[in-house]
Order: C-alpha cells, then sequence, then structure tokens
C-alpha cells in the first residue's frame, strides 16, 4: 500500500485533472443540455425534431464511441477544437490551452453525451409542473419564453435537481474513459501509468484511485439527498 | 339585462369541427357572442362544451371553420395569438394560479410581462382588483394558503387585470364545495351586470337562469339549442335538453 504515499502527488495530480474535467463538462453538458430541453418543449415542430434527434442519438450512443468520434473525426475534419481555448478560463484550466487537444476532445465528447441527459432531467422536471399552470399562463398572453422563464422554470427545477444530479454523477465516473483517448494525468490513466508502467500492483492503485473518484461523487450524493428531503418537507 | 349592445358580434364561431382522435368533439359548431353578452353553455359532460370554450382562445386548435374575435380570425400562433390571447381572460375549473408565486404578483405578472406596465401602477390595479373580489386582505399570501372560493376569486381577478375584452369561464365553480360557490358566482354575477362579455360553461342553473342572456345546450359535440334563459328553462325544444334538465332539475 505504500504506493498510496509514495505515489501522493501522483493521485493528487490525477484528482485535480480529473475535477478539472468534470468541472468544465458538468457547466458545458447543463448549458447545452438546457438548450437541447428548450427545443424539445418548443411549440415550433422541427425544433422539437432537432432536439429529439440530438436526444436519441447521444443517449444511445456508447460513450466510447462519442469519443472516438470526437478523437479522431475532429482532426479528420482539422479541428484541434481551439474554440475551446477560452481566454481566462483557460489560464485556471491550462489543459484547455495547451497544443495538445486531446483534453479538448475529450471534454466535447463528455458535454455532448451528458447534454442528452441534462435534457432528459430538465424534462421530467418540467413535466412534472401541472399543465394548468402554462396554460395560465398562455391564456394570459405570455409567449412561450416568458411562459417558461417566469412560470414553468421557477417550478420544475426543484423537481429536476436530484434526476440531474444523477447524471452529473454518472458523468464523473464516465469521465475515466478520457484516459483511454490520450488525455494524460487524470485519476484513471494515472493508475494505468503506475500499473503497467511502473510495475505497481493494481490492488492498491485501484483502491487509490476510488478514493479519488470517491471524494468527488459521495459529497454530490449527500448533497442530492439534503436537498430531496427538504422538498419531501416542503410539499 | 337586456340591453345588449348592438353591432358586430365579438366572438364568431362559423362551423366549426374538432376531432380528438375518432371523437367528433365539435361537430360544425357555429355561434356568435355580442359585445356585452352573457352566453352560458351547459350540457351533459363531455358534450364538447369545454371544448368549444377552450377553442375561443386557441388552447384547443380546431380542425375546420372558422372563429374570429373582434373582427379578426384567431393567429394559429407567434405573438398575434398571445397578444389575442391577452385579451380574452380565462378561468379554470382548476383555478391555475401560478403555484409560486404570491396573490398579488399572480395578478400583476401579466400586465407587468405582457402590456409592460409600470410595477407600481400594476400593483395599484392589482390590489384594487382583489378589492373587488374581496380578497385585498391576502395579497401577500401564496394560493396553496387560500381556500379553492378564494383561489378562483383571485383567478378572476388575475384575468381582469389584462383589461380583457371578454372572459371565458370553464365550469369555474365544479371543483368548489358547495359552501364557496356562492361567492364565486356573485362576482360572476356583477362582472355580468358590469356588461363584460362572457362565456361560461357551467352546471349552476340558477347563474343561467338569472345572469345569462342566452342558454346554448350542447350535446354529443353539437349546439342542440339557442335561446333566452326564461325560454329554455320553461320550455326547451329539443328532446335531448327536455332529458338533460328532468335529470338535474329534479333533486
Amino acid at each position: 500500500m505504500n504506493v498510496l504515499i509514495d505515489k501522493f502527488d501522483v493521485f493528487a495530480g490525477g484528482f485535480w485533472l480529473t475535477l478539472q474535467i468534470c468541472i468544465l463538462a458538468a457547466i458545458g453538458a447543463l448549458i447545452l443540455g438546457g438548450v437541447v430541453a428548450v427545443l424539445r418543449i418548443s411549440p415550433v415542430p422541427p425544433l422539437r425534431a432537432l432536439g429529439t434527434g440530438y436526444v436519441n442519438v447521444f443517449r444511445n450512443m456508447p460513450l466510447t464511441v462519442v469519443m472516438f468520434f470526437a478523437a479522431f473525426g475532429l482532426p479528420a475534419l482539422g479541428s484541434n477544437a481551439d474554440f475551446l481555448r477560452i481566454p481566462v478560463i483557460d489560464s485556471l484550466f491550462t489543459r484547455l490551452g495547451t497544443d495538445l487537444p486531446y483534453f479538448r476532445f475529450a471534454l466535447i465528447a463528455l458535454v455532448l453525451y451528458t447534454a442528452a441527459f441534462v435534457c432528459e432531467a430538465l424534462r421530467s422536471g418540467v413535466n412534472a409542473v401541472s399543465p394548468g399552470q402554462a396554460e395560465a399562463a398562455r391564456s394570459l398572453g405570455l409567449t412561450f419564453g416568458q411562459n417558461l422563464r417566469y412560470v414553468v422554470l421557477p417550478q420544475s427545477w426543484k423537481a429536476s435537481i436530484v434526476p440531474l444530479g444523477s447524471v452529473i454523477i454518472a458523468m464523473i465516473k464516465n469521465s475515466a474513459l478520457v484516459g483511454f483517448f490520450g488525455v494524460v494525468g487524470d485519476l484513471s490513466q494515472t493508475a494505468d501509468q503506475l500499473t503497467s508502467a511502473e510495475g505497481y500492483a493494481f490492488v492498491p492503485v485501484a483502491i487509490g484511485i476510488s478514493i479519488g473518484y470517491l471524494i468527488m461523487t459521495v459529497p454530490l450524493g449527500a448533497l442530492l439527498d439534503r436537498i430531496e428531503k427538504r422538498q419531501a418537507v416542503a410539499r | 339585462m337586456d340591453d345588449v349592445t348592438t353591432g358586430e358580434p365579438l366572438i364568431v364561431l362559423d362551423s366549426v369541427n374538432k376531432w380528438f382522435g375518432p371523437l367528433h368533439v365539435l361537430d360544425d359548431v357555429s355561434l356568435s357572442v355580442g359585445r356585452g353578452e352573457v352566453v352560458v353553455v351547459i350540457g351533459p359532460s363531455g358534450s364538447g362544451k369545454s371544448t368549444l370554450c377552450r377553442a375561443i382562445n386557441r388552447l384547443e386548435p380546431i380542425n375546420s371553420g372558422t372563429i374570429t374575435f373582434d373582427g379578426q380570425p384567431l393567429p394559429a400562433e407567434g405573438k398575434p395569438l398571445a397578444k389575442l390571447r391577452s385579451e380574452v381572460g380565462m378561468v379554470f375549473q382548476s383555478f391555475n394560479l401560478f403555484a409560486h408565486k404570491t396573490i398579488l404578483e399572480n395578478v400583476t405578472l401579466g400586465p407587468i410581462k405582457v402590456r409592460k406596465e409600470k410595477p407600481a401602477a400594476a400593483r395599484e390595479r392589482g390590489l384594487a382588483l382583489l378589492d373587488r373580489v374581496g380578497i385585498a386582505n391576502q395579497a401577500d399570501k401564496f394560493p396553496a394558503q387560500l381556500s379553492g372560493g378564494q383561489q378562483q376569486r383571485v383567478a378572476i381577478a388575475r384575468a381582469l387585470a389584462m383589461q380583457p375584452k371578454a372572459m371565458l369561464f370553464d365550469e369555474p365553480t365544479s371543483a368548489l364545495d358547495p359552501e364557496m360557490v356562492g361567492e364565486v358566482l356573485d362576482v360572476m354575477t356583477s362582472l355580468a351586470s358590469d356588461g363584460m362579455t362572457m362565456v361560461v360553461v357551467t352546471h349552476e342553473m340558477g347563474f343561467a337562469r338569472h345572469a345569462a342572456n342566452r342558454v346554448i345546450f350542447m350535446a354529443d359535440g353539437q349546439l342542440v339549442e339557442d335561446a333566452p334563459p326564461a325560454e329554455f328553462f320553461a320550455n326547451p325544444r329539443s328532446e335531448r335538453a327536455r332529458d338533460f334538465l328532468s335529470k338535474i332539475l329534479t333533486h
């Protein structure tokens, strides 16, 4: 078990990188998922079809395949995803700005994939609001956007938050895949590095990286439980 | 109440048809409602009367025929439809007050967001309307803290806050405890005598008798009778209406 102490800095570095990926991917997926959810409940049929198509594609494709498309498809199209080198943010999350594009590719894949699930979690919240609320808003003359903003969304987020949390926890675990698509130094790739290249026993290393993931997911799960209990009381 | 304003009618339905799948819920319905007129729609459940009411502000789209409001055909969607709806007040069976907003916010949301009124002015008028329906002292409460009758009166105030040209009532008292029906009908009666154009779907025969200019009887999606209340209740022409009245008036 000495590896946990001897290589503490490696584990810590892997944890930090995975945390960065997860924070960025969560933000991206929440924004994109929100947009897709609005498309899916829009009154305009082509927009609805677009949203539904998006969810059907990305919810039903294995994340590994999405990662392949990002890591091999984007370079084939001549893109290094440089649009993700966003000033200020790339100084906070330094991997965004590096010349090796794999962090950005992995991020794109994780965002595209997770956004489909975020969309459905948000939509389940919207469906939990009684249809009469939106009907009353429409009959006052509120437009679709006003209806969402002032009537439906303020009531739907409560019902969305628990399924959304589950989606984000799943995303944190899914991020373990990025190490196999060129991202060097995240938690899962750290395990591979320590065992295959440096010859450490697998089990202690696996325990180390598990602890890393649990530090991220367990508090999030506990937070969700608390929110759920508070909602039960409010009802 | 017989001094109904003449001139061009406010609401005109012409050969309106609607199907829910194989069910013909509105079967060639034609109807016109004059300005200031109070039309009460009665009929057995499933006769299409709620659908008729909801079609007038296009909460239910129709399959064929035309509906015109204030001389304009109903817009299909978007901003023009939103504008039309802002001119037609709607009161629902289940109140549908915005659960996350206070009573006063419920009443002022439309004027502020749709009519772009100044919040202070909207609040002042909102309070006056709440006062008119007798709940000004509950303005800062949330809908769930009010009784059903109070909630429905707020819903009426919310619709009136838009200064609508007509009001639609879709079974406004059907979800209420019996002792609260009166307070809502009182508000509706006072509206009627103030000259508001109203289409009221209801089972309250007393209201139909004393407040309506016309009673519409519907059955199986068809408009079966259209007569002044005194005439309709004393002497229904159709077998369906006689049958319906005998069932509800014997108890």
